[in-house]
């Protein structure tokens, strides 16, 4: 289902102009209403009327989460308090959290886009999508909620946790479209395994999962253990919240709703724009947010931008899955290292989710990158030989696809220290020495 | 004819092998025989024990990576020349050994030596026809 076919499947050249039109408005809002955007276009000696088209988009500075910091709580907002009808915030782990604003319009705009991205899912006013993000000052649990409400399906806002409850409902309610984070999903699964459930008697159609990182190996395991198809969301509360973009039932990268949330590849090294095809750090400007306008935002996520037509008729460029975080980056002797890309290849070998952890350490002037792997029952062979052989199939596959030779440790289970929430990737002892 | 083994994964660092000894004296396991096969990360620990489903439960519940394979324990006069009557014929007929390990038992003039078969089946015919006595599993485990 194509929620606004005239938006998402209109002529790319048509589509520029409009995307022209509406980048001028929006950094002359920005301009004009929030002293920020002023004193940095001024810095920058770039003054709205410079920006003529969308090939001008390059002549705008960056803007950068630690400027959502330093102008903590309201200071990046355009429009007077009164039409605010919204905030939402995302968690400060490292400070202060990041607030973004909305106005009634904007709470449109972002219902829209989490419509398309059901539609996407091939979601209809027929559906029954259960939300398990979380509501609150998170924005996926009430993106989603919105979107539901807006493509006309029943919502069912169960927001997270509660498994027990969420399988209760998913089968009394006659759940078709899941909304969570993807390994929430596999939760799920274990708990219907656990309680005997058979999550094939099921009505669930599709998943939209986001707000993590994860990889095609793990999709395959849902699918496998979900009665359900697995789509890729992408979204981020500075540029809205959900909805900023999501994979079609191709499951071939993610359309962009670029009429309203424009995407740029660049260089995170040198800040230079790069073409379709070339991986690098994804950059959004909201084209049309009232509350909280955003030029140019470093989202840090790295990804490659598609611009071939999608079989499903959307003529939206595609995001490439999310591969890694910039900051996340690890550069071993001068080639740029992911920890996913580890994790990846991981799963390949082993078939399941890895734990691991990722040492780099200097010998003499040379990075040493170390990778150790826990030996579960499923990894454990009884000879030598086989493990050993487990340890080059591992190196080897690392060796092939970063280009880089690593070490390869086997250590018991339970050695690598699991934090609550995310799990420690990467120790780099570079750093202390 | 075949007895349970236990393996048990194990990094190769001080106080290991110990902490696994331990837990299984505390949990009342008593341990038949043993081996360790290592390599300078890691090491293979192989365990014959009295009590089998209570020494992975112990092992497991201490988060340890347990597999049981199933081995075959063989008697040998304990006199020279006693392992190489039982090599012989095995390698006669192209049986392979993945590996084994020997010990003496208490009482007797015999050895018992384990085996870690490539085939146990190939293995077990070579030996019956040989006249070689394999032990029961039950009789290993209360040696």
């Amino acid at each position: 289902m194509i929620f606004d076919k005239k938006m998402e499947c209109m002529d790319r050249g048509e589509l520029r102009r409009i995307q022209g039109e509406r980048l001028k408005d929006a950094v002359r809002r920005a301009y004009d209403n929030v002293p920020f955007y002023r004193r940095k276009l001024d810095e920058h000696g770039v003054k709205p009327e410079d920006i003529r088209s969308l090939n001008d988009i390059e002549k705008l500075p960056f803007t950068m989460k630690d400027d959502f910091r330093q102008n903590y709580p309201f200071g990046l907002f355009a429009v007077p308090m009164r039409e605010i009808v919204r905030v939402h915030a995302s968690s400060g782990t490292t400070g202060k959290p990041t607030v973004v604003g909305y106005t009634k319009e904007d709470v449109g705009i972002w219902a829209d886009t989490c419509a398309r991205t059901l539609g996407c899912g091939g979601g209809t006013a027929e559906d029954v999508v259960q939300v398990a993000y979380g509501y609150g000052l998170f924005t996926g649990g009430l993106g989603m909620h919105y979107g539901g409400e807006r493509l006309g399906a029943t919502v069912v806002p169960m927001s997270g946790g509660n498994t027990k409850k969420q399988l209760m409902l998913m089968e009394d309610f006659g759940t078709t479209l899941l909304c969570c984070t993807p390994s929430y999903s596999l939760q799920v699964a274990e708990e219907a395994d656990a309680e005997g459930i058979d999550l094939r008697k099921l009505k669930l159609r599709v998943g939209y999962f986001g707000a993590e990182p994860w990889t095609e190996a793990m999709r395959r395991q849902i699918e496998q253990r979900m009665p359900l198809k697995a789509i890729d969301i992408y979204g981020l509360s500075e540029v809205i919240g959900p909805g900023v973009a999501s994979e079609c039932l191709e499951q071939n990268g993610l359309h962009v709703f670029e009429d309203h949330y424009y995407p740029e590849i660049i260089d995170p090294e040198t800040g230079k724009a790069l073409g379709p095809g070339e991986k690098g750090e994804l950059v959004f400007t909201c084209l049309t947010k009232r509350a909280t306008p955003l030029l140019r935002y470093r989202t840090r996520d790295i990804s490659v931008l598609y611009e071939d037509a999608c079989p499903c008729g959307r003529t939206s460029r595609r995001m490439q899955r999310v591969t890694g975080r910039t900051d996340d980056m690890l550069i071993i002797r001068g080639v740029n290292v992911f920890p996913s890309q580890i994790e990846h290849l991981l799963m390949e070998v082993e078939g399941v989710e890895p734990h691991y952890v990722i040492v780099v350490d200097k010998t003499g002037a040379l990075d040493e990158l170390e990778i150790k792997v826990e030996v579960s029952e499923s990894l454990f062979s009884d000879e030598i030989k086989k493990l050993e052989a487990l340890q080059k199939r591992i190196f080897d596959e690392v060796r092939s696809a970063l280009g880089i030779t690593a070490k390869i440790t086997l250590v018991e289970p339970r050695t690598i220290e699991r934090g609550l929430g995310k799990a420690k990737r990467v120790i780099d002892v570079r750093d202390i020495k | 004819m075949k007895v349970k083994q236990l393996s048990i994964f194990m990094e190769n660092r001080a106080g290991r092998l110990a902490e696994v000894v331990r837990l299984l004296g505390e949990a009342k396991v008593n341990i038949r025989a043993l081996s360790l096969a290592d390599t300078s990360d890691f090491g293979i620990l192989r365990l014959i024990v009295n009590d089998v489903e209570k020494a992975i439960s112990t092992l497991r519940g201490s988060n340890h990576t347990v597999s049981v394979t199933e081995v075959v324990a063989v008697e040998v006069p304990d006199k020279p020349g006693g392992l190489a009557s039982v090599l012989d014929p095995l390698s006669a007929s192209g049986v392979n050994v993945e590996y084994m390990y020997a010990f003496v038992e208490k009482a007797t003039d015999k050895a018992v030596v384990i085996f870690r078969f490539e085939d146990a089946e190939a293995a077990l015919k070579v030996l019956a026809k040989a006249g070689i006595s394999v032990l029961p599993a039950e009789t290993v485990y209360t040696l």
